[in-house]
């Protein structure tokens, strides 16, 4: 294998790194918005349960119990959530908002008060992380020409939460597509008024929507605090709560075109740490600070039609009923 | 009936952001308790800390400044229908341009280059709030995502011409060099102090009262709120709903634009890296609880600043409270003054009625 090969599939292999956060916030945040609750609150679900699953990691020394306790305080904020913004009928931009603030202060508060570290939590040995999986055949196949390497250092090493993050892409897609739940939900973002002359809740569908969407954002979290890092540190999301928005976004909306989009915005992540200061062929040093903000200019763009056309939900932040 | 009506209407609007934020407060109390400190103990540490002299009263008002402007800055375009969730990059951009103008033409000309510098930030911020407002009014984008993404796109631009170009040479933190004395905001921390206090709080005070004016008393404040309150109505009646959706966004940039001056060109004396720390997210939460009325908005602004400079000296003498249970207070009151404003709202006005009836 060429050094440039290897150097690629590096940059392959931390785009997937980097991308399985994003993919499953974007996806949570796909279940709430296709049901009509805008969710500017991913950042707050995720940094939520990358504190509490970091934090219940480090007492009890399980990973597991600190993937339950992630994934539980995400659903928690998504119940607050859909309280505020469906029961309550509240400014739903305003809840996100209000929550990410929140999440923001409480997690340092609370890590510091329990752990007595300046708004972290210990750090998390090996065994109470979800650590890389060789996947079978790894060792076997690693020899094989081109396959072999793109196996071994692509396809195989990863932690579990970024494989149930590839397995959420076909799910979500098939969960929205092909079952009555998906269809009600879809429905429910577009016209609710259809959805509840036909006898079925709205509020229920939005509850249920949310919730998934706490679940998806508590394994993202997790991700972030204990497989990507080992150990949660203050403002460890840093803002890859509103990038997921802006793949869900420029995903239109739809799983697969999202995922893509999480992917896009990861390479250009993955990239710029690798381009630092390395002259290229054609273009020079490329300014690396500039590479960051090429995904919320594309998706500036798109929503201005200027390339393609991404269109939103119908129903997407209305409050149901419009006037009670 | 009438008369319960009128007084409910003259108590509701001060009683339900005070009840609301009632709310906050006991559930931020729990969570003080919950990180094992006194939350009565918390409270008069902040209240002392905010006001217990003249220094602390100065730095108070000094962060008011910067949320009265962000406040405003979320408030006016409000007004006209739209969410302007960007004052932070308004902000980040204001100060770029403020502080262009403190190092290129500051040592040519010394003071007047402060009006000048004025100005630009306020430039700045409008014309960051600009293409948002543009593309809101003729591609239909939304506004709360793209203000969004500006700030990230600000903060990326700023990171790049900060540590790459306007670094002072030869230093490794990413800052400017100092701005020349002569372009310096005048302080007012003779009055208050010491402390950063300095004329850009007067001038956001000015502000406030000339947005209620422009909102009130003018006719391009009435087109504004006619756009913001019924636009198909406001259309009909020959108003241009695009045109004031701009202006109201732009005026509400060239505010947020202003806590660079107030940042800036009043306490840190040079540009530096992510210098709007928040203060555009938190104007949120100041237009909320002060209702979108530039009265409310500086009473609002005055208990976060409050909130603010209490939270310093909450560190340092319960250390165990961090600083960033400021921050848990700020999300409590965005919470309950905003996403759940309606929680007590029927009961008071259920008791409210009784009480006048009986």
């Amino acid at each position: 294998m060429s050094e440039a090969g290897t150097e690629l599939l590096s940059i392959v292999a931390a785009t997937l790194r980097l991308s399985a956060p994003l993919v499953l916030a974007a996806l949570g945040g796909l279940f709430s918005e296709r049901s009509g609750i805008i969710d500017i609150g991913l950042e707050a679900k995720m940094l939520g349960s990358a504190f509490a699953s970091a934090a219940v990691a480090s007492v009890t020394g399980s990973a597991w119990a600190g993937l339950g306790a992630g994934i539980a305080a995400a659903v928690l904020l998504a119940l607050l959530h859909a309280f505020a913004a469906v029961t309550q009928r509240g400014d739903q931009v305003v809840t996100g908002m209000a929550l990410n603030i929140l999440v923001a202060g409480l997690a340092p508060v609370l890590a510091t008060a329990w752990f007595h570290l300046d708004g972290t939590t210990p750090a998390l040995p090996e065994s109470a992380r979800f650590g890389e999986l060789a996947l079978p055949g790894a060792t076997a196949l690693a020899e094989l020409p081109f396959f072999g390497p793109v196996y071994v250092r692509v396809i195989s090493g990863h932690n579990g939460i970024l494989y149930f993050a590839a397995l959420a892409i076909p799910l979500a897609t098939l969960a929205l597509s092909r079952t009555r739940f998906g269809l009600r939900l879809r429905a429910v973002g577009e016209n609710p008024d259809a959805v509840d002359t036909a006898g079925i809740s709205v509020a229920w569908l939005r509850y249920r929507a949310l919730v998934i969407t706490g679940v998806l954002c508590g394994l993202a979290g997790a991700y972030l605090s204990m497989a990507a890092g080992a150990g949660f540190t203050r403002n460890m999301t840093a803002g890859r709560g509103y990038l997921a928005l802006a793949a869900l976004i420029f995903g239109r909306w739809r799983p697969a075109p999202t995922a893509l989009a999480c992917l896009l915005f990861a390479f250009a992540d993955a990239a710029q740490t690798r381009l630092q200061g390395v002259a290229l062929p054609i273009a020079g040093v490329i300014p690396v600070e500039l590479v960051s903000a090429l995904p919320y200019a594309l998706t500036v763009l798109l929503l201005a039609g200027f390339v393609g056309v991404s269109r939103a939900p119908r129903a997407l932040g209305i409050p149901y009923p419009a006037n009670r | 009936m009438t008369r319960a009506i009128t007084l409910r209407r003259r108590v509701e609007p001060a009683l339900i952001p005070l009840i609301n934020l009632a709310a906050a407060l006991v559930l931020s109390a729990i969570v003080v308790l919950a990180a094992g400190s006194d939350p009565v103990e918390a409270m008069v540490v902040l209240a002392r800390g905010a006001a217990g002299d003249r220094a602390s009263l100065g730095y108070t008002l000094y962060y008011a400044t910067n949320f009265i402007l962000t406040g405003l800055a979320v408030a006016l375009p409000f007004h006209a229908g739209v969410f302007n969730i960007g004052g932070e990059g308004q902000a980040y951009i204001g100060g770029l341009l403020a502080s262009l103008v403190c190092l290129f033409i500051g040592p040519a000309i010394g003071w007047p280059a402060i009006p000048l510098a004025v100005l630009a930030a306020a430039a700045g911020g409008a014309l960051w709030a600009l293409v948002p407002a543009w593309l809101f009014v003729t591609r239909g984008s939304h506004v709360v995502i793209t203000t969004i993404m500006f700030n990230f796109i600000a903060s990326a631009v700023m990171t790049f011409l900060i540590v790459n170009v306007l670094i002072a040479p030869g230093q490794s933190s990413p800052e400017s060099v100092a701005f020349p004395v002569t372009v310096w905001m005048p302080s007012l921390g003779a009055l208050l102090g010491p402390s950063p206090l300095n004329l850009t709080f007067p001038l956001a005070l000015v502000l406030a009262a000339a947005v209620s004016i422009l909102l009130r008393a003018s006719r391009r404040g009435f087109e504004l709120r006619a756009a913001g309150a019924n636009p198909e109505a406001a259309r009909a009646a020959g108003i241009s709903t695009g045109a004031a959706t701009i202006l109201a966004l732009m005026l509400g940039g060239a505010i947020a634009g202003l806590v660079a001056v107030n940042e800036l060109m009043g306490a840190q004396h040079r540009l530096l890296l992510d210098f709007p720390a928040g203060y555009g997210f938190m104007g949120i939460a100041v237009a909320l609880m002060g209702r979108n009325r530039p009265l409310g908005i500086c009473l609002a602004a005055l208990f976060f600043g409050a909130l603010y400079q209490g939270g310093t000296e909450l560190s340092f003498e319960m250390p165990k409270v961090t600083r960033d249970i400021v921050v848990v207070i700020e999300g409590l009151t965005v919470l309950f003054c905003g996403a759940l404003e309606n929680l007590f709202r029927a009961r008071i006005a259920r008791w409210l009625g009784r009480e006048m009836v009986a």
